[in-house]
């Protein structure tokens, strides 16, 4: 074995080209690490703006909708719009589905990507070129949140202290609990004796 | 006994509550005299001794007004920090329980407020806590189910509406001093004064910073906390520490989360002869500039591994102004046992089982 040169494989190229750090992850492969992108999450907080503008008339088409998701039910409407939604959101902002969406007031920078999966600002940990202390490859989440938010209408949303996270929401579809809210208050308001 | 902010009848126990004070606790008495405070660091023990805390915390007698008892910092374990508050209440301290949310979720959180409180703890800090890849087990599963600022506002919760999180009544609730760390130094710094202005929202009474070797930088981080009047608001702690060598100031810059060590600091520990005296000199050097700074309340010495330069540090810089804070006092008991040792040695032992002429009985079992 030893008179043998070792064999270039494509994981001992990956492991040269992965960026040198002082960060020795338990569970990641250097070719993980290579592959990883943050590309169309990091487009997603540029075009914070537009996304909040687009988010906007989407919701409002949502709650239009609210007879015909009243017709098909919330419950069965859950599964093809969880989805939908998952998909959608994986996409643009790598969603984790914690249900309970605050992209709005996070500069549509995904809070649960953090590590530590903080959704009030960022830890004391941050490195100083912006990146994550946990996975140094990783733009922090909140210095992309706070850049983000700059550009938003509601860049004030991000000074509200958030809720902690209801677990027991997972995987299930944010839009439509948004939507069954909105809908039920504009109803309380709508008839303000029935409520009772 | 007639030392201030102590309980006459027993060191141990809860001072009197004061009117705006939520805590009975003397470190928020200090404070809110508007006296500059010091807080120490203690190093937690990795081993099951107490008296290794009571040594450890014997170190800061008389010189620091609370004892900052980490939570498995840097993600490794030491003695819990339930356990070191306990112990030191028992002795008089003031310590500050650090809470980090890393290793417990929010029943096992809530449930530790109720036994520190009961075990007479009157500080709490509220962290986010650094990740498990900074310690020596990055395998263990990182929990994180609340952050710093909800962990606030969970006690707070407990504290003021005596519920906990569920909305479940408390019959007495915990009364304590909530605090709260903040980094000035990490990006995005300008987003950092409001991260503060959301902590004193969530509930922080007073926060301590992460290590300042850049007094420029913290200077300017205070000039916005002023014009956003959050001074007023919260007690503001500049965390120092000393430097033992340039080589650990590269390690500490690279290796622990979140410190920024200018490269000047650097540059001056290496030209130094004496670099474990240079790098004290320079941290009694940044608190005689920071405690000249409108805003700043006190300061928090984290001395790892130099703890014994604490009170050097506290005495040179000068920042009690002659002002002695609480220190143990013997025991009387103590002394009295220690007067009539010899005498009590020399007794003959009285063992109430043979005097009971059950001598026979113990001996066959």
């Amino acid at each position: 074995m030893a008179d043998e040169p070792t064999k270039t494989t494509q994981a001992s190229l990956n492991k040269k080209a992965a960026a040198k750090t002082a960060y020795k992850p338990s569970g990641v492969s250097a070719t993980g690490r290579n592959a990883r992108s943050f590309a169309i999450r990091l487009w997603s907080v540029r075009h914070s703006r537009a996304l909040e503008w687009f988010y906007a008339r989407f919701a409002d088409v949502f709650l239009k909708l609210h007879p015909m998701w009243k017709a098909i039910g919330y419950q069965r409407a859950e599964g093809p719009v969880k989805f939908v939604e998952k998909h959608v959101k994986g996409f643009l902002f790598d969603c984790r589905m914690c249900g309970q969406c605050v992209l709005s007031s996070t500069g549509m920078s995904c809070p649960m990507n953090c590590p530590k999966q903080l959704r009030n600002g960022p830890c004391g940990g941050v490195r100083a070129n912006g990146n994550c202390e946990v996975e140094p490859d990783m733009p922090c989440v909140w210095v992309q949140a706070w850049s983000g938010a700059q550009q938003m209408n509601g860049r004030d949303m991000i000074l509200n202290v958030q809720k902690p996270v209801d677990q027991s929401l997972r995987e299930t579809s944010s839009w439509l609990r948004v939507t069954a809210s909105a809908a039920a208050s504009r109803e309380a308001a709508a008839n303000p004796g029935a409520a009772q | 006994m007639s030392q201030a902010d102590a309980n006459p009848l027993d060191p141990s126990a809860p001072l009197e509550p004061l009117p705006g004070h939520s805590s009975h606790g003397r470190l928020e008495r200090i404070l809110r005299r508007g006296e500059f405070a010091v807080t120490a660091e203690l190093n937690p023990p990795d081993s099951a001794n107490p008296h290794d805390v009571y040594e450890r915390a014997a170190i800061f007698d008389g010189w620091v007004d609370g004892i900052n008892a980490v939570d498995a910092s840097g993600a490794n374990a030491h003695m819990s920090s339930v356990g070191i508050c306990a112990l030191l209440t028992r002795m008089g301290y003031a310590p500050i329980l650090q809470i980090s949310c890393r290793d417990r979720n929010r029943i096992a959180i809530q449930g530790d407020v109720l036994g520190a409180s009961a075990m007479g703890v009157q500080n709490i800090l509220c962290l986010t806590g650094d990740g498990v890849q900074a310690g020596d087990q990055p395998g263990a599963k990182p929990v994180f189910d609340l952050d710093c600022m909800s962990l606030l506002e969970t006690i707070r919760i407990m504290r003021d509406n005596s519920k906990f999180l569920s909305g479940r009544k408390l019959t007495s609730p915990p009364t304590v001093f909530l605090g709260a760390a903040i980094n000035p130094f990490a990006p995005p710094y300008d987003f950092r004064p409001h991260r503060l202005a959301k902590k004193i929202a969530a509930g922080a009474q007073f926060v301590q910073s992460q290590y300042c070797y850049d007094v420029p930088m913290f200077r300017r981080y205070m000039q916005q906390v002023r014009e956003m009047g959050l001074d007023k608001e919260c007690f503001i702690m500049c965390g120092v520490g000393p430097l033992a060598s340039a080589r650990t100031a590269k390690w500490m810059r690279a290796n622990v989360p979140g410190v920024h060590i200018p490269d000047e600091i650097i540059r001056r520990l290496e030209g130094a002869q004496d670099q474990k005296k240079e790098g004290k000199q320079l941290c009694i050097d940044i608190i005689n500039e920071v405690k000249e700074i409108d805003g700043v309340s006190g300061i928090h010495v984290m001395a790892y591994r130099q703890e014994e330069f604490v009170a050097e540090i506290v005495h040179e810089s000068g920042v009690l102004k002659g002002r002695r804070p609480w220190r143990k006092e013997p025991n009387p008991v103590d002394e009295l046992v220690a007067a009539r040792m010899e005498e009590i040695l020399e007794e003959p032992r009285q063992i109430p089982h043979e005097m009971a002429g059950a001598v026979g009985d113990s001996e066959t079992s």
